[in-house]
């Protein structure tokens, strides 16, 4: 159970206080609502790129790393498809330095060109060293357009090509900030020591005055039903094959993502999980194969990747793949199998609410969800989930023309 | 009016208290060391062999015993053995370093007694099973030559090699030949060896049920693992004679570089200030290394430092991949950089600036049972306790410009260095 309380400041800023006593530290995280969905089409990896800028300095303050280092603390942040997200901790006795580095660069940047270019090249050097040169590093660069026809998830979050960033100039990014660094678009949570009083007062102090408002509305288009198998083989210098199959299913507050997760628990979760087992350790086709869904704000993918033995095909490997598919389709899960991934949920909560920056984080994605009081509902909802919700989660959502399969093909 | 100028009151963090673990012995001998500390409740509980590759004399033998530990016992199965954990939501890590070996369960408390009795199992009886052995050491065959594409794979093991000779346990890694084994019994024999009490220590960490200390002892506190110490081996490094290298892959479009020297470990008198000085250099994101090559010339995505230290000896490095073409420019910096290091003072405010970010960083690092409990392991495995780090703290608010000059130039001269480069020819 993760207690909190919340407020939202009259700018619109939504801010949610949990108290851990048993630590110095405390966690502050700020969620920004922007992610890579939002970029236009031809300047995609933007909000990576901002994410970055967002360290340039800001109005009041050149530097942002200079003054937490000096009053003990740590930070650093993550963009994905839905999300930007900023986190810190500090001794709690220099809290406030935390107020006042964030809420100047929710207040506005410096937007100095040289942080610009300097963080242009640095992005592009992330991308090469993630994705570029990488052995299998560009895969999700393919699956994704394979995948997603309409909807922007056909792009990964570092973009679809280093000149997208490269090409990134000082009136987009003025037009990203203000459209989407916002109060009204943040989440803000506070974990550790503090009490309520003191961090309303704390935040009406600091991001009380930060007046302004880039109201938008988010229409993004759906990605409409996919109608027919579809095939990608590419030949990359690798030393084996690998292979990457996707099928959309729901959004990640929908009720049926639970049964959908736990499908792919029952698949991969742990050494026991029917892949490993059966494909990696008897039947030796893949040195590893994996199941997992990518648990997005809007309809997301299941996944299901992995590594070929040398010598095996891919028709050898896909066939073993379906054969475990066709079975989640068939048979009832016995309940010892059930109860073993419904214990994994609750064991994987009880360790993530030891840290209160795993808290902070957890607290301000469920809000941005919708409600940070879903966390505490989290074990419920996939303890309810019966053998025969798994039987039509897994016909919904495993048919070939749902699916799209990426060959990754040695050379 | 708000004044957002001037940062608010920073407040220097005096005292630090840590927290000792309890410590008590079992009747076989092994030591535990124990914090009952965290708000859940769940355990970490750690097995400690000297198991490392220093002990080993086959190249896959540690590494190879420590991964199959898990894969079967006389009583069960790999498969049952997963079931079992996945079942009770508990969490195995095993691990091999160069000095040690490490298996750690994480485990609710209310599962405690099945998962202990697995963990027993595993420790005391593993029994290397054939097919699972082969599996997996196909899997790390494969593992491997995906590695052996990555430059900073490539410049990781190769580095070692260059300062402690391809013969010696902290120069050797393990190549695509040394995976083709025969000889499968030689898990057995190592496990036989090395994985007994009287080579064994355990670290535990969370909250601590009732009765605790007895469960262990019922487990793991009994002769019947107990075995004779092996003699302490000891082996001369044979540094290389050539101090730069360049490993070519020509399809890369980033140079992986690696530079660094032998030097020594926790148990030196200069090891804390040269923490500290390297902690300035590449050891946190506001660092020298990181504003010159990173947030100034945008040369990489991350450039760090380190010194590693092992029982005998230790290195420190720097690393970074780079964008193939700026790859002479970019060392030309890092040689800039330790140059500056050795020659000039450190400012009062740069080095007010790394004080303090170290003891926040600390303060951290000992945030909760299992960050206590890896805090502890580095310093137990030196021969220290806790006290240590008040030893450290206390130096770190005392160190001068002067002495730091002073390491530099003694261990940081980028003459004395090696250098190692794999990319792309530029």
């Amino acid at each position: 159970m993760i207690e909190f309380e919340r407020f939202t400041l009259s700018n619109g800023l939504r801010v949610l206080v949990h108290r851990d006593s048993s630590t110095p530290i405390v966690a502050m995280n700020i969620l920004y609502k922007v992610g890579s969905r939002d970029e236009d089409p031809e300047r995609t990896g933007f909000a990576h790129l901002f994410e970055h800028l967002m360290f340039g300095g800001s109005v009041n303050i050149p530097k942002y790393d200079e003054p937490l280092e000096q009053a003990g603390g740590e930070n650093n942040a993550f963009t994905n498809s839905d999300i930007t997200n900023y986190y810190l901790t500090i001794p709690k006795q220099n809290l406030e330095t935390a107020f006042w580095l964030e809420s100047d660069r929710m207040l506005n940047l410096a937007f100095s060109q040289k942080s610009l270019d300097v963080q242009r090249n640095v992005v592009v050097e992330e991308f090469r060293q993630n994705y570029l040169n990488q052995p299998y590093g560009d895969a999700w660069l393919l699956l994704r357009p394979l995948a997603y026809k309409v909807h922007p998830y056909q792009w990964p979050t570092i973009g679809k090509d280093p000149s997208h960033i490269e090409n990134a100039r000082m009136e987009d990014v003025k037009a990203f900030y203000t459209k989407y660094y916002n109060p009204s678009n943040a989440i803000m949570v506070v974990a550790g020591d503090v009490d309520t009083e003191q961090i309303l007062s704390l935040s009406q102090k600091w991001f009380g005055s930060i007046d302004k408002n880039g109201h938008f509305e988010r229409l993004l288009p759906a990605e409409p039903e996919q109608n027919g198998e579809r095939l990608l083989e590419t030949e990359r210098n690798v030393p084996f094959d690998a292979i990457y199959k996707a099928w959309h299913m729901c959004d990640r507050n929908n009720s049926a993502f639970y049964p959908a997760d736990l499908l792919s628990d029952i698949l991969s979760a742990g050494k026991s999980g029917r892949l490993y087992s059966n494909l990696v350790m008897k039947q030796q086709l893949f040195s590893d194969l994996n199941a997992y869904v990518t648990g997005d704000a809007d309809n997301g993918l299941f996944v299901i990747n992995g590594k070929l033995m040398k010598g095996v095909t891919f028709e050898e490997a896909e066939k073993a793949i379906g054969y475990e598919i066709s079975r989640l389709c068939k048979e009832p899960v016995e309940p010892d199998e059930l109860q073993k991934v419904k214990n994994r949920v609750e064991s994987l909560m009880t360790f993530s609410e030891m840290r209160v920056l795993d808290k902070a984080m957890n607290l301000a994605y469920y809000e941005f969800l919708g409600d940070a009081g879903m966390i505490n509902q989290v074990v419920t909802h996939y303890n309810t989930v019966t053998d025969s919700d798994l039987l039509t989660a897994a016909n919904r959502i495993f048919s070939n023309q749902n699916c799209s399969t990426l060959r990754y093909k040695a050379i | 009016m708000l004044n957002r100028n001037s940062q608010p009151a920073i407040h220097t963090l005096d005292q630090i208290s840590i927290m000792e673990p309890e410590k008590y012995t079992l009747d076989n001998g092994i030591d535990v060391y124990q914090f009952d500390s965290g708000t859940q409740d769940l355990l970490m509980i750690e097995l400690i062999f000297k198991a490392g590759t220093w002990q080993q004399e086959e190249p896959f033998s540690a590494l190879g015993t420590n991964l199959m530990l898990r894969e079967g016992t006389k009583a069960l199965t790999s498969q049952q053995i997963s079931e079992k954990l996945d079942y009770y939501g508990a969490h195995l890590e095993t691990s091999v370093e160069k000095d040690h070996a490490f298996v750690t369960l994480f485990t609710l408390n209310k599962h405690l007694t099945e998962t202990l009795t697995v963990l027993e199992d595993i420790i005391k009886n593993a029994s290397f099973p054939e097919q699972e052995c082969s599996v997996i050491i196909g899997k790390q065959r494969q593992t491997l030559a995906i590695n052996m594409q990555k430059v900073s794979y490539l410049a990781r093991t190769r580095f070692t090699s260059l300062l402690f000779g391809r013969q010696h346990p902290y120069g050797q890694t393990i190549q695509p030949e040394d995976l083709e084994i025969n000889d499968t019994d030689q898990f057995a024999r190592f496990h036989r060896l090395y994985y007994h009490a009287a080579n064994c220590r355990m670290l535990v960490a969370g909250k601590i049920p009732a009765g605790f200390q007895m469960l262990l002892q019922q487990h793991f506190g009994g002769n019947d693992w107990l075995r004779e110490l092996q003699p302490e081996v000891h082996f001369a490094a044979a540094p290389s004679a050539e101090k730069e290298i360049f490993i070519q892959k020509d399809d890369a479009l980033q140079s992986a570089i690696r530079m660094g020297r032998e030097m020594f470990n926790r148990n030196h008198p200069d090891f804390i200030a040269m923490h500290f000085l390297n902690t300035l250099l590449g050891g946190y994101f506001g660092s020298r290394l990181m504003s010159n090559l990173r947030e100034d010339k945008g040369f990489t995505y991350g450039i760090g430092s380190g010194i590693v230290p092992f029982d005998h000896s230790g290195f420190f490095f720097i690393s970074a991949e780079v964008g193939s073409q700026v790859t002479r420019q970019a060392v030309q910096e890092i040689e800039n950089e330790l140059n500056k290091l050795c020659s000039e003072d450190v400012n009062e405010k740069e080095l007010e600036l790394v004080r303090n970010y170290l003891q926040g960083s600390f303060l951290r690092s000992i945030d909760g049972p299992f960050a206590l409990a890896d805090r502890y392991r580095d310093v137990l495995l030196s021969g220290y306790d806790m006290n240590y780090y008040n030893q450290m703290l206390e130096i770190e608010r005392n160190i001068t410009p002067r002495q730091l000059r002073e390491l530099a130039a003694r261990y940081l001269n980028p003459k004395e260095m090696y250098l190692l480069i794999a990319g792309k020819q530029a």
